[in-house]
């Protein structure tokens, strides 16, 4: 049956059709609906881990197990995850396995925008780069064909004009693939020195061979044009196609190994070759080394952000239609916390307070933007609690007086542990807020192991934030509501004063859980506003000045009361409070 | 048959998502090649979002660039002024006339641009405006305000109003089925006189 799917939704299908039995993942923009949609079919047991490097041993661990396995992550995810693939590049798979990475050109919501293909490069893996839903779904069939044929787990890449564009897919039946025997192999799967001496030797071999297979592969295609040549793959295939429909096209779907002789015969077949790839010049300096003349490439096009069929047209010299422009400045309209967010009183209170905010990967990020611009430092899951650690040592006993970390539930189980754990462990005495909003918010509302739900929401045993903080050998921990500000402020003051680590967990479900049902929008009553301006100063869009006093728009408010606890005069109400 | 290009855009929340899915299946339905490109994530909460909707003989590239649009739906009116480059010299602009207010100008950094109709009619290019707020509040909601610019939008398409009808069941849940309906029909008769 033909229908439109998302890219994420055929990579899902193609596990499901390719037989694919286990998956399991951390959510991660633009990677996350892949492991939803696999969950949705009853052949598939799909989970969500604690974090990529969990999630990619879990992968493995049924590879060995001998059923075909499949993980999913995010570009960075992949940074996590790099420690158990290097090796599993030396002890190869049992039943098939994918490791599906999403990378995120442009950073539509990511910190960086590393280039995934070095880590094909440096762990010797193959990777696979489909252009389109269909080849989504196509390549995670031949994935698993390379991976078994080659003893390989196999890196599949996107990017986010791939998961998240929807394209024509004809779908298939499942074929299934029966669970294989596993025998105890300890030279294939027990890396000490002894026995990873002899699988270096094997994954070197093995590169040897696909390298054979990338000359001949059906997932490298040529399309003959006319006299220019270019190179390229993945999303800016389609690009290209719309630049320059008339130049012959070589499209490698297989970005490692790459081939050689398929590109020099291309390039013989042409006048001008250029390279056309998004990132680092991966291809292009693969085309160089092997003695390739390039017209042109990564000089024209540049290493930042994502290409477009203008971009590259424009680039490569060619005239693209003029625009009509609106000359005034458009104020721009960044990502906001949402009218109710439970974050909006923790950093409405650590602005007020003025203190130091080692910040982390979430929608609490966005506490960073004014009116609250809360946060000092955005690095990576759980660098908030360990970098505090290291920047309080580095200042001084006083430094932890005047500084917090803020983390969310889902964040803190991925990595925060392990950082406080290093703060008591090393006598530190920094002071961690740990925002539990009772859900993975900003990849969609997944659920972790703070929730007591699992991936298809059947219940769990729910892991306590609190006894994780104690057994870790925190004493002093306190549990708060953030929109009851006044006692949030006298917590944070206490702990910020005590020298000893704390944590204070400030609890409250996002408000865009089903289960949180919003209140009645709130008005300001025109005969009570001083227009003081005090309830602009927590930073709700719902808020905003129109004929120069505040008012609330009823469309976005949810009712969350913060602005009434805010306002001297009592002047926000509820709408049977104005009329009373 | 070249490759026609419609941008939705609007703010985070507005429901362009649904817009966007609603429009693809009546395009696929209709035997066209199609594609979509949705951002998710950061993008979202309230921060200016863009849909890309293609459709043609052959499809390529997933998303639209500056002078490409044949047509703009701007679900809010300072997104339209902000995507104007992207609509051709002789595009067509639908423009929902609400007005939600950006932070930068919550905050008092910037101004919001007074008449961006005006200006934007002074461009010479087709404009169609109107409050779809009233119509979705009419049909029982303001939630609806994206399947009442579908209904606007779907006046400017080539395709029998079953066809839309039959991609909301689809797209729709069934409780919520009569309601968008009735903003459907409102956006539509708004203006098709």
């Amino acid at each position: 049956m033909k229908q439109l799917m998302l890219g994420n939704q055929a990579v899902a299908r193609g596990l499901y059709e390719a037989g694919c039995s286990v998956v399991s993942s951390y959510p991660g923009t633009p990677s996350t609906e892949i492991t939803e949609l696999a969950s949705t079919y009853p052949e598939i047991y799909a989970e969500w881990a604690p974090n990529e490097k969990v999630a990619c041993e879990v992968a493995l661990g049924a590879s060995i197990g001998g059923a075909r396995s499949a993980c999913a992550m995010k570009h960075v995810g992949l940074n996590v995850a790099a420690d158990p693939l290097f090796t599993a590049s030396y002890t190869g798979i049992n039943g098939g396995m994918i490791l599906c990475v999403a990378d995120d050109q442009g950073m539509h919501s990511s910190q960086n925008e590393q280039d995934s293909r070095h880590y094909a490069q440096a762990a010797k893996l193959p990777m696979v780069e489909p252009s389109d839903s269909e080849e989504c779904l196509s390549f995670v069939k031949e994935a698993y064909a390379i991976s078994e044929g080659y003893d390989t787990p196999v890196i599949l890449r996107t990017c986010t004009r791939v998961a998240h564009s929807q394209s024509i897919v004809e779908t298939g039946d499942r074929a299934e693939a029966p669970l294989k025997p596993y025998e105890k192999n300890p030279k294939k799967y027990v890396m000490m020195p002894a026995n990873a001496i002899g699988r270096h030797a094997a994954v070197e071999a093995r590169m040897e061979k696909l390298q054979e297979f990338a000359e001949t592969t059906s997932l490298n295609r040529v399309e003959m044009g006319g006299n220019m040549g270019i190179i390229t793959s993945g999303i800016c295939y389609q690009y290209v196609k719309e630049a320059f429909p008339e130049a012959s096209v070589l499209k490698l779907g297989l970005v490692n190994p790459l081939p050689v002789k398929l590109l020099k015969d291309f390039a013989g077949k042409v006048d001008s070759l250029y390279i056309v790839e998004e990132l680092d010049p991966v291809i292009e300096t693969h085309c160089r080394a092997n003695g390739l003349r390039i017209t042109g490439g990564k000089k024209e096009l540049g290493l930042l952000g994502e290409y477009s069929q203008r971009s590259i047209a424009v680039g490569l010299g060619k005239e693209v239609p003029e625009t009509v422009n609106f000359e005034e400045e458009i104020p721009g309209r960044p990502p906001v916390l949402c009218p109710g967010c439970p974050h909006r009183g923790v950093f409405y209170t650590l602005h007020k307070l003025g203190v130091m905010v080692s910040g982390d990967i979430g929608c609490y990020t966005l506490g960073a933007l004014q009116p609250l611009g809360a946060i000092d430092t955005t690095i990576c899951m759980g660098a908030s609690v360990s970098g505090l650690h290291g920047f309080n040592i580095a200042r001084g006993k006083d430094s932890a007086k005047q500084s917090v970390a803020v983390i969310g539930d889902s964040t803190f189980i991925h990595s925060g542990i392990t950082g406080l754990i290093d703060i008591t462990y090393n006598k530190g005495c920094s002071t961690v807020v740990i925002l539990d909003n009772s859900i993975t918010g900003m990849t969609g509302h997944q659920q972790n192991p703070t929730t007591g739900f699992t991936l298809k929401n059947e219940p769990t045993p729910q892991v306590s934030i609190e006894k994780i903080c104690e057994a870790a050998g925190i004493k002093r921990i306190h549990v708060v509501d953030p929109n009851e500000i006044k006692e949030l402020e006298k917590a944070i003051r206490e702990e910020l004063e005590v020298e000893e680590p704390s944590v204070i967990i400030a609890r409250r479900p996002c408000v865009l859980l089903k289960s949180v049902k919003p209140k009645p929008a709130l008005v300001v009553e025109e005969k009570s506003c001083r227009n003081c301006r005090n309830c602009m100063r927590i930073g709700c869009p719902a808020i905003s000045i129109l004929g120069n006093k505040p008012q609330i728009d009823p469309t976005l408010c949810v009712g969350c009361d913060l602005c009434v606890k805010m306002c001297g005069f009592g002047a926000i109400k509820t709408q049977e409070e104005v009329q009373a | 048959m070249g490759t026609t290009s419609i941008i939705i855009v609007g703010v985070g929340g507005q429901g362009t998502l649904l817009a966007s899915k609603l429009l693809g299946n009546v395009l696929l339905s209709q035997g066209h090649d199609v594609k979509v490109s949705e951002v998710h994530g950061m993008s979202q909460r309230g921060g200016s979002v863009v849909t890309y909707v293609r459709y043609g003989e052959k499809v390529y590239s997933p998303i639209v660039t500056e002078g490409e649009a044949d047509l703009i739906l701007a679900f809010e009116r300072l997104e339209a002024a902000r995507w104007l480059s992207y609509l051709k010299k002789d595009g067509k602009l639908i423009v929902n006339d609400q007005r939600i207010t950006p932070m930068p100008v919550i905050t008092g950094a910037m101004e919001y641009p007074e008449n961006i109709l005006e200006k934007l009619k002074e461009k010479g290019i087709q404009i169609t405006a109107l409050d779809a707020l009233s119509l979705a509040e009419q049909a029982g909601t303001a939630k609806a305000v994206n399947v009442v610019l579908m209904g606007v939008l779907s006046a400017s398409m080539p395709f029998p109003e079953e066809i839309w009808q039959a991609a909301l069941e689809k797209c729709v849940p069934a409780k919520f089925l009569d309601m968008n309906k009735k903003a459907f029909a409102l956006g539509r008769a708004a203006v098709i006189k």
